[in-house]
C-alpha cells in the first residue's frame, strides 16, 4: 500500500474505499513530545485539506488537514491513552482515523514517499 | 519542598479571628450547609511564614537577578511606588457608585482623572480608560470599542489584520472580539511585508494591530504609511503598547496615525509584574472613538470636583470598577516622580542599553535582521545549533550563573531566538556581567556542547518533564 | 531620576562600542515626521514630594466610611502575614514562571492556590487565577460555548448587576444569546431558570449567595441542566463558602467568582483576582495559566506552566483566552490568607460573618416599617425593604461616615425601596447598634 503526503505533513494509504491518515515523522519530530490528539467526530465529512483534526506538543499546536475527501468512520482510540503513539510510530500505529468514499483521483495532487522526502530536503 | 499542605498538622491553629460581640445566631441551616469544613492547610504562624519565605527564595526576581526577559520590560520597582498604593488599601470602590458616594472618593476619582490624562499626553491621544485590567484584556476592548464604531456605520467589517511577529494576545484577543484575523509574513527587512499588507487591506478588515517598535524591537519607518493605507480603507489603527519604553518622549502613536492604543503599566510604567500578575492595560482613543469607550467614565465637573459618570453608548463594561486601582496609583506615582524629563531618559537609557548589548554580542550570536535595535534585540542560537546546543540550553546555563535568562523563542517568526531586554534601569556594570557570560555561553558551545545539555545544575530542581506534566494534568493537591 | 544608574563616563563609553555618536543617534531610524508633537508633563520630583500628593488623594478616598457594603468586594480582615510574605520582592518583582527551574518559588504558590480553590469549590481542577469575580464569570460562559459547541446561556438575573454587564459584553461580541431570567423577590425563581433551558443552552449561570444575600442550593438545577446537555455555572462569594454547600456538592460544572475577600484589600476597585475551577475532564477548556507537578531528571519534584497548548502564545486566535498577564500576586495574597486562617479559623470566620449578620437582620427588621425582602437563608448580607426610597437613605447616611448598604433601585426596577446590607467580622457591635439608630433616625425623623 502506497502512502502519500501533504505539503502540511499529513499522510494518507489507500485501501479500497478507505483511507488511514495521520502525520509524518517529520512533523512529530518537529512537534515534539505529543500530548493530546484532538481526534475527529465519528461521521464527520470533509473535503481534501479541510481541517480535520488537532494534535498539540508541549510547546505547539497545529490543525491537521485531510489529505482527502471523505467520511470518517474510525478514530484510533489508544491516542486518548497514549498520545505519544504519535511520536513513536507516526506513520503506522499513530495513525489518527479512517475515511470512507475517498475520491482515489485526488491522490495525484499529493506527493508520493520519495517526491516527499525531497520536499523536506527543499525546506531545510 | 514540601507542599503547604504536607507540613499541615490537624488541630493546628491559625490566626485569631474577631471576638464575637453579638449574641451567637441559631446555627446556619443544615440543608444548605457545606458538608465538610474547607481544607485548607492546618499550620501555626510561623511554619507559614517559614514555608513561604523560603519558598520565595526559590524565585528569580528583577530586585535579586538581571532579568532581562525581552518583551517584558522588567525594570526596577520603586519602593515608594509601594508606599504610595498601599495608602488606598481601604478605599471601597462601590462608595464611588453609591448616590452621594462621588463626594467622598474625590481623592481615587482624581488620581484616575490625573493617571488618563498622563497616558493620554504621553500617547497623544484623546481619552483614556482605565477600566482593562492587564495588556490582553485592553487589547480586546480596544477592539470592541473599533467593533461598536463601525457597527454604528452600518459596516460589516470581518478580520483582523496582525502580522506574524505579533504577540498571541493580538490575534487572541481580536477573536474575542468575534473577528476572524488575517497574518501578514515579515519581510527581510525585519518588519510586516508592506506589499502583503496592502493586498490584504480591503473594506472587510475593520482594523490592524502594530506593534512599534515590533516585537523584534525595531522601528518600522512605514508605519505612518501603514496606518494611512488602513484609514484609505476604512479600517482603524490599533496599537499595542508593549514596547512603548522605547520611545516614550520620542514618539507618541497618536500623532502618527493610530486610532486606538493600550499600554502596559506594568511594563512601560515600573508597577511590578507580581509573579505573572497584577497587571493593568489601560486603553486610549482619539475623538471619533470616545463614545464607544467602556462605563462608567471619571468626569471633571465644573466645580472641579470629580464625579462618575455612565457612558450608555459605548462598549459596556470590561471590568467591575475602573481597572486595577492599586496598579494605577503605582503608576500614576511613577510619571509623577520622573515627570517628562525623567520618562524621556527612561527610552533614551531604555534603547542606549539594549544597543549596547547588541553591539557587544553580535559577535557571537546570529543577527537575524541587520538594523539598529530600539529597547530589545533579537538574536538567534542558529549558529550554537550548528554544535547541537539550542537556545533554551543557553537559558538554563545563564541561569546556573545567576541570571534570569532572556525571553526565548519568541517571536515565533526567528529560529531559537533570544530577545534581551536590559532595560533602563541596569547598570554598564551588571551589562557587562551578563555579556560575559552569553560569551562563555559561545565558547563552551564550541568546546564542549554536552556541558549546556545538563543545565542548570544549581537550582533546587533540574530540567522538568513538561511532557508528563501535560500528560498528567495533575493540577492540585487532593485533600 | 527614572532610576537610570549609567553614569556620563559609562553613556560615552558605550556609546563608543555601539558606534554612535550620541544617544540621539540611536533613534535616528525614526523619520522626523513622525517625531512627538508634545510632551507635555509636570517636571519630576522627589518621593517627599511624591508622597505629599498622594497622602493628599488618600486622605479623600472614604476609608473612614464604615462600610456595611460588598457589591462582590468585601471589608475582611487580612493577617499581618499576608502583606509581610507577599510583599516579599522574590514574590512580587518576579514574572510569569517560564523557566521554572528559577520560579519554583512562585510555581509551587500557585500549585498550592490551585489546590485551595478546588478546596475550597469541591472541584478538580484550578487555573493559576483571573482577572476579576465578572471576567471570570465570562470566561467560564466562554468555555460552556467551547464545551458544548453551543451559542446561548441563561443568566440568573440574581447574579450581581456589575458581572452581568460584563458576561454580557463578552458574549455580544461573539453573537452568543443570553437569556436573562429575573429573580422571584430575592430568591433565583428556579421554577423559571429550569424552564429557560433548551437544547441551545450551553449553560446555566447562577451566584451562591446571590446578589440579594440569598443562600440556595441548586442541585436540582444541575440536575436539569444536565439532562439537557447544559453545564452549570455557580459564581461563589469565597468567605460564604466556609459555611455554604459548594458548587462542587450541588453538581455544579465550572465555579467562579470574585476572589477579593480572601487576602486582599479594598484598593477602590482591584487589583483583585478572579477563580474558576471544574471538572478535571474539562482542564483543557480551561483559560489562563495552570500550573502541573511533575518531576525532573534526579525524581525531584518540582512544578511547571502546563497545558499551555490551550493559550494564545501558542494557539493564537484559537486560544481557549486571550488572557496572559493573570493576577499571579493576589492569588498568592488569597492563598496565604487561607493558610494563616487555616482549616478551622476559616469555618470560624464564616461562622462569625453569619452571626454578626444574623444580630443585625433582628436589629434592622424589628425597626418600624423595615422588613426582611429574604425568603430563606442568607450568609452576611441580607436585602431590606424600607419604608422610604433606599437611595435617599443611603444618601443621607453617607454624610453620618456609614454606608449603610446597596440600594437596589438603579440595578431592579420595582426595587427603589430595597438595599442590601452586608455584615462582616469587621463590624463591631457597637457599629451595627450605631446603624440601627441612624436608619431609626433616618426613617422617621
Amino acid at each position: 500500500m502506497s502512502m502519500y503526503f501533504t505539503k502540511e505533513h499529513e499522510w494518507v494509504k489507500v485501501d479500497g474505499a478507505q483511507a488511514t491518515v495521520g502525520i509524518s515523522e517529520h512533523a512529530a519530530h518537529e512537534l515534539g513530545d505529543i500530548t493530546f490528539v484532538e481526534l475527529p467526530q465519528m461521521g464527520k465529512i470533509v473535503k481534501q485539506f479541510d481541517t480535520l483534526a488537532g494534535i498539540e506538543s508541549v510547546k505547539a499546536a497545529s490543525d491537521i488537514y485531510s489529505p482527502v475527501s471523505g467520511k470518517v468512520i474510525q478514530v484510533n482510540d489508544k491516542l486518548e491513552e497514549a498520545p505519544e503513539l504519535v511520536n513513536e510510530s507516526a506513520e503506522d500505529l499513530g495513525w489518527i482515523c479512517k475515511l470512507e468514499g475517498a475520491d482515489l483521483a485526488e491522490l495525484s495532487s499529493l506527493m508520493d514517499a520519495a517526491a516527499y522526502a525531497q520536499y523536506l530536503k527543499g525546506l531545510e | 519542598m514540601e507542599l503547604i499542605y504536607e507540613k499541615s498538622v490537624p488541630g493546628r491553629t491559625g490566626v485569631r479571628i474577631p471576638l464575637c460581640d453579638v449574641p451567637k445566631a441559631a446555627p446556619f441551616p443544615e440543608a444548605l450547609r457545606r458538608s465538610d469544613a474547607v481544607g485548607f492547610p492546618e499550620v501555626s504562624e510561623l511554619d507559614l511564614v517559614r514555608h513561604y519565605t523560603n519558598l520565595s527564595r526559590r524565585n528569580f526576581s528583577v530586585d535579586t537577578n538581571f532579568y532581562p526577559l525581552g518583551s517584558c520590560t522588567m525594570k526596577y520597582n520603586a519602593k515608594v511606588m509601594e508606599q504610595a498604593g498601599a495608602l488606598f488599601a481601604g478605599c471601597h470602590p462601590m462608595l464611588a457608585l453609591l448616590p452621594g458616594g462621588e463626594k467622598l472618593v474625590q481623592g481615587p476619582l482624581s488620581l484616575i482623572h490625573g493617571v488618563e490624562q498622563q497616558l493620554a499626553e504621553i500617547t497623544g491621544m484623546d481619552e483614556v480608560t482605565t477600566q482593562p485590567l492587564a495588556g490582553a484584556h485592553g487589547e480586546m476592548t480596544g477592539i470592541m470599542v473599533i467593533a461598536a464604531y463601525h457597527k454604528a456605520r452600518g459596516e460589516k467589517r470581518k478580520f483582523v489584520i496582525v502580522p506574524d511577529s505579533s504577540h498571541g494576545t493580538n490575534p487572541a484577543s481580536a477573536a474575542m472580539a468575534g473577528y476572524e484575523i488575517i497574518t501578514i509574513p515579515t519581510a527581510p527587512y525585519g518588519d510586516m511585508d508592506l506589499d502583503a499588507y496592502r493586498a490584504a487591506m480591503n473594506g472587510e478588515v475593520a482594523a490592524v494591530m502594530m506593534t512599534c517598535p515590533n516585537t523584534l524591537g525595531i522601528f518600522n519607518p512605514h508605519i505612518a504609511d501603514i496606518c494611512e493605507i488602513a484609514h484609505q480603507a476604512g479600517a482603524l489603527t490599533y496599537y499595542d503598547g508593549a514596547n512603548l519604553n522605547a520611545i516614550m518622549g520620542k514618539v507618541r502613536p497618536g500623532d502618527v496615525g493610530f486610532d486606538v492604543i493600550h499600554v502596559n503599566l506594568h511594563k512601560t510604567f515600573g508597577t511590578p509584574h507580581g509573579g505573572g500578575g497584577p497587571g493593568s492595560g489601560p486603553v486610549g482613543v482619539k475623538k471619533g472613538l470616545i463614545p464607544y469607550l467602556p462605563t462608567p467614565r471619571v468626569v471633571r465637573n465644573a466645580d472641579g470636583s470629580f464625579g462618575v459618570e455612565a457612558h450608555p453608548e459605548g462598549i459596556g463594561r470590561v471590568s467591575d470598577f475602573f481597572g486595577n486601582f492599586g496598579i494605577l496609583a503605582r503608576a500614576f506615582a511613577y510619571i509623577t516622580l520622573l515627570g517628562s524629563e525623567g520618562l524621556i531618559e527612561v527610552s533614551e537609557m531604555a534603547v542606549l542599553n539594549a544597543n549596547y548589548m547588541m553591539a557587544r554580542l553580535r559577535g557571537e550570536y546570529e543577527l537575524p535582521f541587520e538594523t539598529t535595535c530600539m529597547h530589545e534585540c533579537v538574536f538567534s542560537a542558529s549558529r550554537q545549533l550548528k554544535d547541537g546546543v539550542h537556545a533554551l540550553d543557553i537559558a538554563k546555563y545563564l541561569i546556573d550563573r545567576g541570571f534570569h535568562p532572556p525571553t526565548v523563542y519568541f517571536p515565533l517568526n526567528v529560529k531559537e531566538a533570544i530577545m534581551i531586554e536590559p532595560t533602563e534601569t541596569e547598570s554598564k556594570q551588571t551589562m557587562d556581567a551578563f555579556i560575559e557570560v552569553m560569551l562563555e555561553a559561545a565558547r563552551v558551545t564550541r568546546e564542549n556542547p554536552v556541558a549546556l545539555h545538563e543545565a542548570p545544575v544549581t537550582t533546587p530542581v533540574g530540567r522538568l518533564d513538561e511532557t508528563r506534566a501535560a500528560r498528567a494534568q495533575q493540577v492540585c493537591c487532593e485533600g | 531620576m527614572g532610576y537610570c544608574p549609567n553614569t556620563p563616563e559609562e553613556i560615552r563609553e558605550m556609546l563608543v562600542v555601539i558606534g554612535a555618536g550620541s544617544v540621539e543617534d540611536l533613534f535616528s531610524p525614526i523619520p522626523e515626521a513622525l517625531r512627538a508633537k508634545s510632551f507635555e508633563l509636570p517636571a519630576g520630583m522627589s518621593e517627599f514630594e511624591l508622597m505629599g500628593i498622594m497622602r493628599e488623594k488618600a486622605t479623600t478616598g472614604g476609608s473612614e466610611i464604615v462600610p456595611f457594603i460588598g457589591g462582590g468586594i468585601y471589608d475582611h480582615i487580612i493577617p499581618a502575614a499576608v502583606d509581610h510574605l507577599a510583599g516579599r520582592a522574590e514574590f512580587y518583582t518576579a514574572y510569569t514562571p517560564y523557566q521554572p527551574e528559577c520560579s519554583q518559588g512562585t510555581l509551587q504558590a500557585l500549585y498550592e492556590y490551585q489546590s485551595a480553590i478546588c478546596r475550597l469549590t469541591g472541584l478538580e481542577a484550578s487555573n493559576a487565577s483571573l482577572y476579576d469575580g465578572g471576567t471570570a464569570v465570562a470566561e467560564a460562559a466562554l468555555m460552556a460555548l467551547r464545551i458544548t459547541g453551543r451559542n446561548a446561556i441563561v443568566l440568573d438575573a440574581s447574579v450581581n448587576p456589575l458581572h452581568r454587564e460584563v458576561v454580557c459584553g463578552y458574549l455580544a461580541s461573539l453573537s452568543a444569546g443570553v437569556c436573562q431570567v429575573p429573580p422571584a423577590g430575592c430568591e433565583s425563581d428556579l421554577e423559571l431558570l429550569m424552564g429557560s433551558i433548551t437544547s441551545e443552552t450551553a449553560a446555566v449561570i447562577v451566584q451562591n449567595p446571590n446578589f440579594f444575600g440569598s443562600v440556595a442550593d441548586f442541585t436540582a438545577l444541575a440536575a436539569k441542566a444536565h439532562e439537557q446537555g447544559a453545564l452549570l455555572i455557580v459564581t461563589c462569594y469565597p468567605v460564604a463558602l466556609g459555611l455554604v454547600k459548594s458548587p462542587g456538592e450541588m453538581g455544579a460544572d465550572i465555579a467562579v467568582g470574585e476572589g477579593q475577600s480572601l487576602g486582599n484589600t479594598l484598593s477602590f476597585g482591584g487589583p483583585y483576582f478572579g477563580f474558576i475551577a471544574t471538572r478535571k475532564r474539562f482542564i483543557r477548556n480551561l483559560p489562563g495559566r495552570i500550573v502541573g507537578e511533575t518531576v525532573d531528571k534526579e525524581g525531584r519534584c518540582g512544578y511547571v506552566l502546563t497545558l499551555q497548548a490551550r493559550e494564545q502564545h501558542i494557539k493564537r486566535h484559537k486560544a481557549t483566552s486571550n488572557i496572559c498577564s493573570n493576577q499571579s500576586l493576589c492569588a498568592l495574597r488569597g492563598l496565604i490568607f487561607a493558610a494563616a486562617l487555616g482549616k478551622q479559623g476559616f469555618e470560624d470566620l464564616a461562622t462569625l460573618n453569619f452571626d454578626k449578620a444574623q444580630y443585625a437582620k433582628g436589629l434592622f427588621s424589628a425597626l418600624k416599617g423595615v422588613s426582611v425582602l429574604n425568603a430563606g437563608a442568607t450568609f452576611n448580607e441580607f436585602t431590606l425593604a424600607l419604608p422610604k426610597p433606599a437611595a435617599q437613605v443611603v444618601t443621607r447616611l453617607l454624610d453620618a461616615g456609614v454606608a449603610a448598604g446597596v440600594p437596589l433601585g438603579g440595578y431592579y426596577p420595582g426595587l427603589e425601596h430595597a438595599i442590601v446590607v452586608t455584615v462582616t467580622e469587621k463590624r463591631t457591635k457597637a457599629e451595627i447598634d450605631q446603624l440601627a439608630g441612624l436608619l431609626e433616625e433616618a426613617l422617621w425623623n
